[in-house]
């Protein structure tokens, strides 16, 4: 199993005949994902062919048209940021169950008006600002990089891009696998939030560990803290970026900043601690961490029926065996 | 983006909100010419620098004179003003804004505010005008209005009424203020603003409203619908090395430290930066090159870090995705040739083709350690910086 992507997804990518667009559906493809068709308006009509494996996808000029004709249930969007909301709307207006939107640098205002429009809509929206959807094995509807995957049963969550890279092959290396792995963006406001992914991944029997990774801005880390207290019973690492980021600077990501005295990392590391999570101070540990916590276990299938105070020791047992080991061994050899 | 008190004012008067009349002043003869102009019994002085708190730091003051104009402007112009949101090292006043004298009957807070959280523009009102907002929260909570108004809606009265009321405004001003209201909401929505605040916003004497200040920041990836508000940019206002940066389409936030970091992607960049302090050092920067890392961007990349006089070593942290290791490693080389860097160089290459990254950085004879993982070349650059330094 996994969550709201597997063998299954029919895809089809709006601006397709864009460099970006092209590039990446051609890359999915060499996946294996069912990419069915493209959207372009103004180019409907046409076949458009992917350059490296050759091949072939219809593109239509409504997604409206390309969901009749291919029956697609996800739709992967590379538009760029003035007509991505757009985009969006259109996405949902066609009922699209899974959209993934790419793009980065949407004005936040644009975004408040699809969030708000998207409510009571049956469209599930990642991103925008992320790297996509993947199901190792199965599906990789986004832009990271195949190879470094494997499949598995940790569950990776992130506002991050390269940083999510990092973390799954971590897990990778140390012999593990992902169940699916779901970038939500580095934008202020963006669809698919960490709670629904927690929700899901809590659901979900493939998967037995979480790796969440946040950053510095607003408050879905504080959000996912108080959802995983109540409702996640699975182990959960954590990782916030931006401990050294100083107040009021943006870092990157449009959603990157501290301000008002809200989103330290600091913060974000302590309400995590206190919900049960294994944070981890150290992004290089974060392989190591999933390992500690499922690694040597035999598979369990039954993770939801287990008493949930035995969360609130883990951390306690768990966490100086993760930031201490491994420091004391590499200190040694630099010194 | 932010801008100044004089361009926010500008933007006010334009969607009808009252100001005081007044002008910007570039030196102290203008400060004069603007005071005659004016004619108020009072005259305000007010350094323009992109920073609160200036008021405090001796950057706002009043003149009863033409004479003291004068002797104000001299004063405040050419003025390093250090305040909380400066910095230690201060902003130099290179422009004024002159303003008439207005008697203040009340003061009140107004700001309109993206909420991340309900994705809505939140209003936030309080009695308590003229002090830092953030104070106001902190001690006296119940003192901070807040009404969320949903753009799908749009302003409504009501949401006006609501704050005026809970102001305790008198009767025959709760219409002009929901005027006003409805303007401030106009000019956010229209300008894709991400706040605008007007602190203290006065009721006078004879009950009318005047927004003593003025603060608009704008979200960047607005601007490019957004002319007139580019128009407003101010480089003096910025790091010269940020501005270089962002003309390469570099993502650079200068720092304290000492460890240069140059990363692909904005959260591996921020996590390269915590594994340097975590290995004992200090960043000196934010570095995104983005997702190519071509020759191009690492040459330039490289320039602006090792602009930065502060630079004892360098950290290049990349995680290979789409674009191969081997790419970015032969990007590296190039650039490396070509830019003498002096400090220290320590390259993390990781992700797609990583060994053969690896390979050609040893081969390529430059003086540079390779590390395998992000946290041994965090440990290694922080050495190797400190060596250097001994």
């Amino acid at each position: 199993m996994s969550i709201w992507v597997n063998k299954d997804s029919r895809v089809i990518v709006q601006g397709i005949t864009g460099r970006e667009g092209g590039f990446h559906a051609d890359q999915c493809l060499g996946y294996g994902t069912q990419v069915v068709g493209g959207v372009t308006p103004g180019k409907g009509g046409t076949t458009w062919v992917g350059e490296s494996f050759g091949k072939k996808a219809p593109v239509f000029d409504t997604v409206r048209a390309a969901v009749g004709q291919t029956g697609a249930n996800v739709s992967l969007i590379f538009v760029p940021p003035p007509f991505a909301a757009d985009a969006i709307l259109e996405a949902a207006d066609a009922e699209v169950p899974l959209i993934i939107c790419i793009t980065e640098g949407i004005p936040i205002l644009d975004m408040m008006r699809v969030k708000r429009a998207l409510i009571g809509k049956s469209s599930r929206l990642v991103g925008p600002n992320c790297p996509g959807v993947i199901t190792p094995g199965e599906a990789k509807i986004g832009i990271m990089p195949g190879f470094i995957h494997r499949p598995g049963r940790v569950g990776v969550v992130s506002r991050s891009g390269t940083l999510t890279y990092e973390a799954v092959w971590q897990v990778t290396q140390r012999g593990l696998g992902q169940s699916t792995c779901v970038g939500i963006g580095g934008d202020p406001l963006n669809g698919t939030t960490f709670v629904d992914c927690l929700a899901m991944f809590e659901r979900d029997p493939q998967t037995e560990a979480i790796v969440m990774i946040g950053e510095i801005g607003g408050d879905a880390e504080e959000q996912a803290a108080a959802f995983i207290a109540r409702s996640v019973k699975k182990p959960v690492v954590g990782f916030i970026a931006g401990i050294t980021a100083p107040p009021g600077r943006r870092m990157g990501h449009a959603g990157a900043i501290i301000s008002g005295g809200v989103g330290s990392a600091a913060d974000k590391m302590a309400a995590l601690e206190r919900a049960g999570v294994t944070v981890v101070k150290n992004p290089a540990l974060i392989g190591d961490a999933v390992k500690d916590l499922i690694g040597g276990r035999p598979r369990k299938v039954a993770v939801r029926s287990r008493p949930s105070p035995r969360r609130r020791a883990r951390p306690k047992a768990v966490q100086p065996s993760v930031t201490a080991k491994p420091a004391r061994k590499r200190r040694a050899r630099v010194s | 983006m932010n801008i100044h008190e004089f361009q926010a004012k500008q933007l006010f008067s334009r969607y009808g909100i009252p100001v005081p009349r007044g002008r910007r002043a570039d030196s102290v003869e203008e400060a004069v010419a603007i005071a005659n102009e004016l004619a108020s019994s009072v005259t305000v002085v007010k350094a323009q620098i992109h920073a609160g708190g200036r008021g405090k730091a001796g950057g706002v003051k009043l003149a009863k004179s033409r004479d003291h104009v004068e002797a104000l402007a001299r004063e405040i112009l050419g003025k390093t003003l250090v305040t909380p949101q400066t910095g230690p090292q201060g902003k130099v006043v290179k422009k004024l804004l002159i303003e008439e004298g207005v008697s203040i009957g009340h003061e009140f807070y107004l700001s309109l505010v993206v909420d991340r959280a309900s994705a809505s523009i939140a209003v936030v009102a309080s009695r308590e005008g003229g002090m830092e907002i953030e104070e106001v929260a902190a001690k006296h909570p119940e003192k901070i209005i807040k009404v969320f108004i949903d753009p799908t809606i749009g302003y409504q009265p009501f949401h006006g009424r609501r704050v005026a009321f809970a102001l305790g405004l008198p009767k025959d001003v709760v219409n002009a203020f929901v005027k006003l209201l409805g303007s401030l909401y106009s000019l956010f929505m229209a300008k894709d603003a991400s706040l605008v605040e007007i602190n203290p916003l006065v009721l006078t004497t004879d009950q009318k409203f005047v927004a003593l200040d003025g603060k608009m920041n704008f979200d960047d990836n607005g601007l490019f619908r957004q002319e007139d508000v580019r128009a407003f940019r101010d480089l003096d206002e910025e790091e010269p090395l940020e501005t270089k940066a962002a003309e390469h389409n570099l993502n650079y936030v200068k720092l304290d430290g000492t460890i240069g970091c140059m990363v692909n992607g904005a959260g591996l960049a921020m996590a390269t930066m915590d594994v340097v302090k975590l290995a004992g050092g200090e960043p000196a920067n934010f570095l995104d090159v983005g997702g190519g890392a071509t020759k191009e961007t690492v040459k330039e990349a490289f320039g602006i870090l090792l602009a930065d006089p502060h630079v004892r070593g360098v950290f290049v942290n990349i995680f290979g995705g789409i674009v191969r290791c081997e790419r970015i490693a032969g990007g590296i080389i190039d650039a490396t040739r070509e830019v003498r860097v002096g400090v220290p160089l320590v390259v993390r290459l990781d992700g797609t083709n990583a060994d053969e990254g690896k390979r050609m950085l040893a081969a390529s004879g430059l003086d540079l350690d390779v590390a395998d993982t992000m946290w041994q070349g965090a440990q290694r650059i922080v050495a190797l910086a400190q060596k250097g330094r001994a």
